[in-house]
Formats: structure tokens, C-alpha cells, sequence
């Protein structure tokens, strides 16, 4: 049905674009391109908007060239793309196309450990294979933040001699306290973790110190580049991403500046996106991971953190503090860290279960009244905010793993999901799958293995091993903070782990939140100014920036869910458990409350994506080279 | 006038350096030379160091000054549009000035040279003194340089280097045309009363201010060929120049808090505030 318009418009493939050819929601299209072998999965949703719908059945398939990526661009102009594409080989469309033998969608400590051990068996068996990694960030480690109490295991594996090697990790835990806070009190509880042999750190640091050595051993790494699209062959096997087109104006239009994506081909694509990565879950819901082995769905938490220089009497390097209790509720799932690093800071910040039922609750504000506690304010006070930051993570644990391989590629890190909950550790495990994903893929490439040994051995090592047996702490906590508690304890020192049973999670996070008339809006105490602060403060404090003129990255499936349903019955969660006030209901012409999206504060953290009531926020990933600019988190 | 002077200092260097100035005058061999900074990126906080000597830069991103960007993007234009063969980018810092000499080829430069100061930052006096070394060697016919650092602000390189050289100079450019065969650059300039116009002969220095073009996004294909590309290093001692330290940076310090304002009941109180405490009156 295309050919006959492909011929009307033939005529107008040389006409330079000034008119807006984009629909704005330009970025959205990738659904079709990378689900386009499954169009299942999407249809769950509900997608009125008549720009969509167009886009729902695929044009012939012999038309095109062996990768089929649809440009995401509005009807005229794809038919433009597709008369110019038979002269093509390779590149879909007008779109330059690079090959790599391993890609990597991810500068962090999964997708550097996977490069990294990839990179080392080609050096010890003497093959050579080209991998890229890509990273959305400005640099490497800029979008990384982490508590962060580092369990070496997986770094002990892949670099031995780092303690050698100028590794930033030099703060060993010298004190481990767990305490239950009251308003005004706190009492000292037995700390449930063992951090013996544990570093205090900074992983955006750690991160750039492993790029460095990836970099070393041959890996070529791309920051500023945004992989927003998964390629597919005809087979529906994964054979690359692309990037997004960068320079294009917020109405759509192609600014001076446009230059058009590229595609990265990849015999065997990783993932490495971090929690509730954008490509992976397209991934996930496509090839059905997630039910291909009876998991369930992840959970997620938010955590919010800063990073402060405190006065030099107060600072004990290697001090390690969680608390549990206020200024969380008995049927909010959180708690918050401590860590004291070196150089006079520390890491302090509040992780909140994403499963929390009160509409009105505001992490961001829950997070600077846990700060004026009389145990925790005096060591702040006197002292500075250096960095401010938030990312969701992954509690599903065990739980909720997905198959984490596709025909072409796999799923590595927390976009997959392997944080050990009762450790609050991901880092060493993550780590540890990228280098499972790196041998597999090593094997696969080398040796004619399969990306499914990645699988095989993932369920054969420590990861798999540490997470069954933290596999119940969590779910206990679906009863209430004191069953939580008192379970953990049993979990820990009684049963730990080889109980019969595996708990179930409750509902999926976004499903848990209550209409708003069971609970009364809360009043959170103004923010000091000296040891708590409001969001545009703390936002300038994140270094994010992101370049004003392009479109939102953050769509909605239906624009008016936001004033129907999101406003009135659940008064607008989005405008307060976003960390950086992307979201605000501001009053209209006609008084009329509206939805207003500052998509330029992002801080990346997938909330909305996973909290939205009605699933409606959808995240994806803006131009490269956005975001925030975390240093030390 | 100009021009006899000029043509006698053209053949005192001639003679003093063995060159000669063939490619500054020919337009199709025309050479442009970009200089380029390495400054902390605009898009981060920054903060003083505790001990307030200066500005903290380790663990911080850095990258290439915006109005060096869109120095570079102007030169890579003006050799899109045939009026120069060659643009090259030269980069006086440290060693990690390297990356930003990458992403200069990255964006388009042909070329890119790094004179290794060592790690203390180098002053626009010094950074003049090497660059009319790398001018006397190089002989592009035009100079084009941001209007000044994000990080220091002094504004002084391009017009220090056209004193040395004694070039014309067209500073805060707006905008800029080149006319090949005349070998003269029309130059619109911002200044504080609006637009001014100039004409300059060239060769000439020309700094650029923010309105002049939007710097192209290096693309992934050419940071990559960029990679491979081989960056020619030189030291101040090799180009015979001497750097000097003429300024001494004493203190750093954060400008002071903003202390919060205070409302006045009348007329009288502001009188007698602004009087006696704020010492105005």
C-alpha cells in the first residue's frame, strides 16, 4: 500500500525539510521498529491517537534492506526514506551504519565488565573482536549514582591486581550501625548486613576508573551517544541499535544543527541500561521474558541522595549507618544510608519503596525532613552539598529475573535485575553478569557457542546462589514493618534462605498507590536553606542539563489520562514523587489545572515510567549527552 | 600606507624565519587556525577549593570552551564554502587537551596541534606568545579564536595575539564574510551601541562571540575516524618562546552570600537605613 504513494511522492525526495516533518512524538515510533516481529505486546495499551495507529501494521517486508529499522518519522516522509533505500546496502534509510562484533548499550559497571572481560579473552586466546560501548551520559560515570558500599567479589574476579591499579577504592567499612528512628529518637538495632572487607565508594567514580581500563585493553567507548532503538533482521533477531537523531527542534522541525542517527550492528548486542533501562524493557515485553519463566513482575524503589563535605571532626572515613523507621510509615517499605567517604564527604540519602500506597507522599521532601533528625542534623550542620541525584532500583530480586536472552543479544545488570535487597547491594552483581555475558558472548562469537550459556552459567554462579537466598526478605515486608523486621531476623540467622516457600511481591508498584481520598495530603516542613533545601537548589546541585531545544523525551500514551484520571482520583502523583519537579499541575487560561512536563530537569531516574498509575508516562531517552552530570555519586 | 608597512615586515620575517608567506596570500591554499581551550564544562557547578587557590577541577567534566566551538564551527564553514583548504586546531595545555583536540576533528578540523604547557594554566599573554610562534610557522591566513575562556573570562588572547602580530583584528564577531579574492574579511562586530562593521585585510584575528553560528554535533563516524588521527605535539621550548608567569593568582574566593533583604514599615526607615547602614546616601 506504500508503492503507490512511494511513486506519488517520489518528486519530492530531494526537498530539503523546513516544514515540521516530525511528528513531535517522533521518539515514540521505536515501539513499531523494534516490536515490529511481535506487535502483541504494545496493544495491551491503550493508543487513541490516530498518529499511532498508522503505524500499526508494518509495510512489506521485501521492500527493504536486510536490517529492518523503520525511520520513526510521520508517514510522507518514511515513504521518502523508503524510495532512497534500495540504493542502500546496510544502513536502513539515509542512516550510516557501523559494525562491531560486540555492542554495548551502557557505560556502567555491567557493560564495562562485560567489555572488559570480553576484551581479556580475546587477549589470552589471541582473537581479536570489536566492541563499543554506548553511553547516554556527557561522560562516562555521569549518569552512575550509588550509595555505594562496594562488595569487591566481582572486581576481585575480573581486574585482581586493582588494589595496583589506582582503583578509587580506599575507604574500607570500619563501622556498620543499624538504626530504628523515632521522631525525636533512635534506637541502635543489631545491623542485619556484614560489611566486613567492604569498601565505602563512589561509583561514579569507580566507573570511570573502569572505563579507563577498558579502554586500555582495546574497548572503544562513545559517550554523548543515546541508543534509542533496537535493529532487527528479518529472522527477529536483534543485530544492533541505532542512536537518536540528534538536533532536531522541539516542533519536530530539523534544527541547523540535525544530524541523522546511526546504527550500530552487533553480532551480539548486550544491554546494560541500569534499572528499568528503556531498550531492555521494550526487550522484555516483546519477547515475553518475563513470562518465559514464570517471573514476576520487578518492584522498584526510588532512592534520592547528596553527597555533602561535612566539618572535619565529624567525618569517620569508612563509617557505614542505615536506619529504618521515621520518617516513613509502618506500610512504606524504606530506609535510609549514611556512608562516610573520604576527603571530608558523605553519601547520605533515602531509598523508598515504590510500592507505597499514599498518593500524597513526596520521596524528595521525605528525604529532607529524615535529614533534620536530632541524630542525623548536627553532622550536617556547618557542612556543604556538593552533588544532588536520584535513581530507581531494583527490588524484585530472585523473583522477578527475566530470561535474559533474545536471539542476537542479551540482558545484562539491573536491567535485568540482580540487586541482592537484604545487602541493598547491586554493584558486585551486576559486574558479575556482564562478565558472564562477556565470556558467553565470547564463546558465541569464537567458539560458536550460544548466548544462552550466558543463561546457563548465570544459574550456576554466585549471583544466582546470593539472590535465592535473599530471595524472601523483601516480600516479607508486604505484611507491615514489624512482620518485615521480625521475618528478616529469622530469614537471617534461622532459615537463611532454604526456606520451602518463595514469597510472592504484592502488586506492581504503579498498582499499589491509593486513590487519594483515603488519605489526607501531608504537610512537609520548608525547606532551611542550610540543611534541607528545595528542588531547584538541589537540581542545580545534579549538574543537569539537557539541550532546551528538542523534543520531550517524556511521552504520554494518552495526553488526557493526566487531568482525567492521574489529577482527580490520585491528585497528581507525578508531581511529587518526581526528584527534580519535571512534572507540575499549573492553572491554565480557564483556571483550569494542567499538566505541564519541564522535561530539561530529568534526572533519568525512571520513576514516572514505573509509578504512573496508569502506565501512561512512557521515558525515553533524549538527545545524548543530556542528563545529569554526577562526579562523586 | 598599511600596506607598504605590512609588505616590509612580510619580508623582515621572511628573512628572519626562511619562510615564505606564500599561503597567506593565495585563497585557494588558505589555511584557518582555530585555537581551542579546554575549560570546565558550562553545564557544571563549579566550587572553590577548600584551600582557595582556585577552582576545583579534579573529578570535574571538562570540555572545549563554547566559543572556541563556535570558532571551530565557523572555520570549518568557511572551508565548506572554498574559501580555505585547511583548518587546523591548536590546543596549549596540559596532556588531556587532547580529548578536546579529538573532538575538534571530530567536529571537522584537518589537522590539530598540542603544545604541552604542562599541567599550570597558562595566561592569555603566554597562550598569545605561542600562538604567533605556531602562526610564524603555519602561516594560516586567518585566526580565529573564541572571545574569551568560560573559566577565566579575561577576553585578552585574540587581541594580545593580534598586537604581536600585527594583525587586524575583528573581536565579538557576529558575523563573518570572507571575500576570496580580495583577501578581506567583513566582520560584524557586538558592541555595546549595537553592530559595528569592519573591513580587515587579511590575515587578521578574528574572535568570535555567541551569536555567530550553532556549533555542528560531532557524529559518531567521525569521532571515531577522529580517534586515529594524528595529533602533532610541541613544546613552548621548541617553539622558542619563554613562558613567564606575569600574574599571580592570590585568592579565589565565593562571591559573599546574598543576605536576605529586609521590608521597611515607611518611607522614612528606608531614608534612615540607607542613611546609616547601608551608607548610600
Amino acid at each position: 500500500m506504500y508503492r503507490s504513494a512511494l511513486s506519488a511522492i517520489t518528486s519530492k525526495s530531494r526537498r530539503p525539510l523546513r516544514s515540521p516533518f516530525f511528528s513531535p512524538f517522533r521518539a515514540e515510533t521505536p515501539i513499531i521498529s523494534s516490536v515490529s516481529p511481535y506487535p502483541g505486546p504494545e496493544s495491551r495499551l491503550p493508543i487513541p491517537s490516530n498518529r499511532f495507529s498508522s503505524f500499526r501494521d508494518p509495510p512489506s517486508r521485501a521492500s527493504f534492506a536486510p536490517s529492518i529499522c523503520f525511520p520513526d518519522w510521520s508517514p510522507g516522509l518514511r515513504r521518502r526514506v523508503v524510495s532512497r533505500t534500495r540504493g542502500l546496502c546496510g544502513g536502513s534509510g539515509d542512516r550510516e551504519s557501523l559494525e562491531y562484533d560486540v555492542v554495548i548499550v551502557g557505560a556502567g559497571p555491567a557493560g564495562l565488565s562485560a567489555a572488559i572481560r570480553l576484551k581479556q579473552m580475546c587477549l589470552e586466546r589471541n582473537a581479536d573482536l570489536s566492541v563499543c560501548v554506548l553511553e547516554k551520559g556527557p561522560e562516562v560515570g555521569a549518569h552512575i549514582i550509588s550509595g555505594n558500599v562496594f562488595e569487591p567479589r566481582a572486581l576481585d574476579e575480573l581486574i585482581p591486581q586493582w588494589r595496583h591499579e589506582g582503583a578509587p577504592i580506599e575507604v574500607p567499612v570500619s563501622s556498620d550501625k543499624f538504626w530504628l528512628l523515632t521522631e525525636n529518637h533512635s534506637l541502635q538495632l543489631p545491623s542485619p548486613f556484614d560489611n566486613k572487607g567492604n569498601y565505602v565508594i563512589s561509583l561514579s567514580q569507580l566507573v570511570r576508573w573502569m572505563a579507563m581500563k577498558a579502554e586500555e585493553v582495546g574497548v572503544e567507548i562513545y559517550p554523548g551517544f543515546a541508543a534509542s532503538e533496537i535493529l532487527y533482521d528479518e529472522n527477529h533477531r536483534v543485530i544492533g541499535v541505532a542512536t537518536n537523531d540528534m538536533g532536531v527542534a522541539k516542533d519536530g522541525s530539523k534544527r541547523e544543527t540535525f544530524q541523522r542517527g546511526v546504527e550500530l550492528k552487533g553480532r551480539v548486542t548486550l544491554l546494560a541500561e541500569g534499572c528499568r533501562g528503556s531498550l531492555s524493557e521494550k526487550m522484555i515485553r516483546a519477547h515475553k521474558l518475563r513470562e518465559k519463566v514464570q517471573g514476576q513482575h520487578q518492584t522498584y524503589a526510588l532512592g534520592i541522595k547528596e553527597v555533602w563535605e561535612i566539618e572535619e571532626g565529624k567525618h569517620k572515613p569508612g563509617s557505614v549507618l542505615h536506619t529504618v523507621g521515621w520518617p516513613l510509615d509502618m506500610k512504606t517499605y524504606g530506609g535510609s544510608f549514611l556512608y562516610h567517604m573520604s576527603n571530608r564527604q558523605i553519601a547520605i540519602g533515602l531509598v523508598i519503596a515504590l510500592n507505597y500506597h499514599n498518593p500524597y507522599l513526596n520521596p524528595y521532601d521525605e528525604f529532607q525532613k529524615f535529614k533534620h533528625h536530632p541524630a542525623i542534623k548536627p553532622l550536617l550542620m556547618g557542612g556543604t552539598v556538593l552533588e544532588y541525584g536520584a535513581r530507581t532500583l531494583n527490588e524484585g530480586g530472585f523473583q522477578s529475573i527475566p530470561y535474559s536472552v533474545v536471539p542476537g543479544g542479551a540482558i545484562i545488570g539491573c536491567s535485568a535485575g540482580f540487586l541482592d535487597v537484604p545487602k541493598i547491594k547491586g554493584t558486585h552483581t551486576a559486574m558479575k553478569s556482564g562478565m558472564l555475558a562477556g565470556e558467553a558472548a565470547f564463546r558465541t562469537l569464537v567458539e560458536g557457542a550460544t548466548m544462552e550459556t550466558y543463561w546457563d552459567n548465570l544459574k550456576k554462579s554466585w549471583i544466582w546462589e546470593d539472590l535465592k537466598r535473599a530471595r524472601n526478605y523483601r516480600p516479607a515486608f508486604k505484611y507491615g514493618l514489624i512482620p518485615g523486621l521480625a521475618f528478616s531476623a529469622l530469614e537471617r540467622y534461622v532459615f537463611r534462605g532454604r526456606l520451602p516457600l518463595t514469597l510472592k511481591h504484592g502488586k506492581p508498584d504503579h498498582e499499589a498507590t491509593d486513590i487519594a481520598s483515603l488519605h489526607a495530603p501531608i504537610q512537609y516542613p520548608k525547606p532551611d536553606g542550610q540543611i534541607s533545601f528545595d528542588v531547584p537548589t538541589s537540581l542545580y546541585r545534579s549538574n543537569t542539563n539537557h539541550e532546551h531545544d528538542q523534543p520531550a523525551h517524556l511521552h504520554l500514551r494518552d495526553s488526557t489520562v493526566p487531568e482525567l484520571v492521574n489529577l482527580p482520583l490520585y491528585a497528581g502523583p507525578e508531581s511529587r514523587y518526581c526528584p527534580a519537579r519535571v512534572y507540575e499541575y499549573t492553572p491554565d487560561e480557564n483556571h483550569r489545572l494542567k499538566l505541564h512536563i519541564n522535561a530539561q530537569n530529568c534526572l533519568h531516574c525512571k520513576a514516572c515510567d514505573i509509578k504512573d498509575p496508569r502506565q501512561n508516562i512512557k521515558w525515553t531517552v533524549p538527545e545524548g549527552g543530556g542528563g545529569p552530570g554526577y562526579t562523586i555519586m | 600606507m598599511q600596506k607598504r608597512g605590512r609588505e616590509e615586515e612580510r619580508e623582515r620575517s621572511e628573512a628572519k624565519t626562511g619562510h615564505r608567506l606564500v599561503g597567506a596570500r593565495s585563497g585557494s591554499e588558505m589555511k584557518v587556525m582555530v585555537a581551542v581551550k579546554r575549560v570546565v564544562d558550562y553545564a557544571v557547578k563549579i566550587r572553590v577549593k577548600p584551600d582557595k587557590s582556585g577552582v576545583e577541577t579534579s573529578n570535574v567534566k571538562m570540555s572545549m570552551n563554547p566559543f572556541c566551538e563556535i570558532a571551530l564551527e565557523e572555520a570549518l564553514r568557511i572551508r565548506e564554502a572554498g574559501t580555505a583548504a585547511e583548518v587546523v586546531a591548536v590546543s596549549v595545555g596540559p596532556a588531556q587537551c587532547v580529548d578536546t583536540l579529538r573532538t575538534a576533528l571530530a567536529m571537522g578540523a584537518d589537522r590539530a596541534i598540542h603544545v604541552d604547557a604542562g599541567a599550570a594554566p597558562v595566561l592569555p599573554l603566554s597562550v598569545a606568545k605561542i600562538l604567533k610562534a605556531l602562526v610564524q610557522v603555519e602561516q594560516p591566513g586567518l585566526l580565529i579564536l573564541g572571545k574569551q575562556a568560560i573559566d577565566d573570562d579575561c577576553n585578552q588572547t585574540g587581541q594580545m595575539i593580534a598586537g604581536l602580530l600585527r594583525w587586524p583584528q575583528g573581536t565579538f564577531a557576529s558575523k563573518v564574510v570572507l571575500d576570496k579574492e580580495k583577501q578581506v574579511a567583513t566582520v560584524e562586530r557586538e558592541v555595546d551601541g549595537g553592530i559595528e562593521t569592519l573591513s580587515l585585510d587579511l590575515p587578521a584575528v578574528i574572535t568570535t562571540d555567541l551569536r555567530l553560528n550553532q556549533p555542528r554535533y560531532a557524529t559518531l563516524p567521525n569521532i571515531m575516524k577522529a580517534k586515529s588521527k594524528v595529533i602533532k605535539k610541541v613544546t613552548p621550548a621548541e617553539l622558542n618562546v619563554e613562558l613567564k608567569p606575569d600574574l599571580e593568582v592570590v585568592q579565589v574566593a565565593e562571591p559573599p552570600k546574598r543576605k536576605a533583604g529586609v521590608i521597611v514599615s515607611s518611607v522614612d526607615e528606608l531614608i534612615h537605613k540607607l542613611k546609616n547602614e547601608a551608607r548610600i546616601l
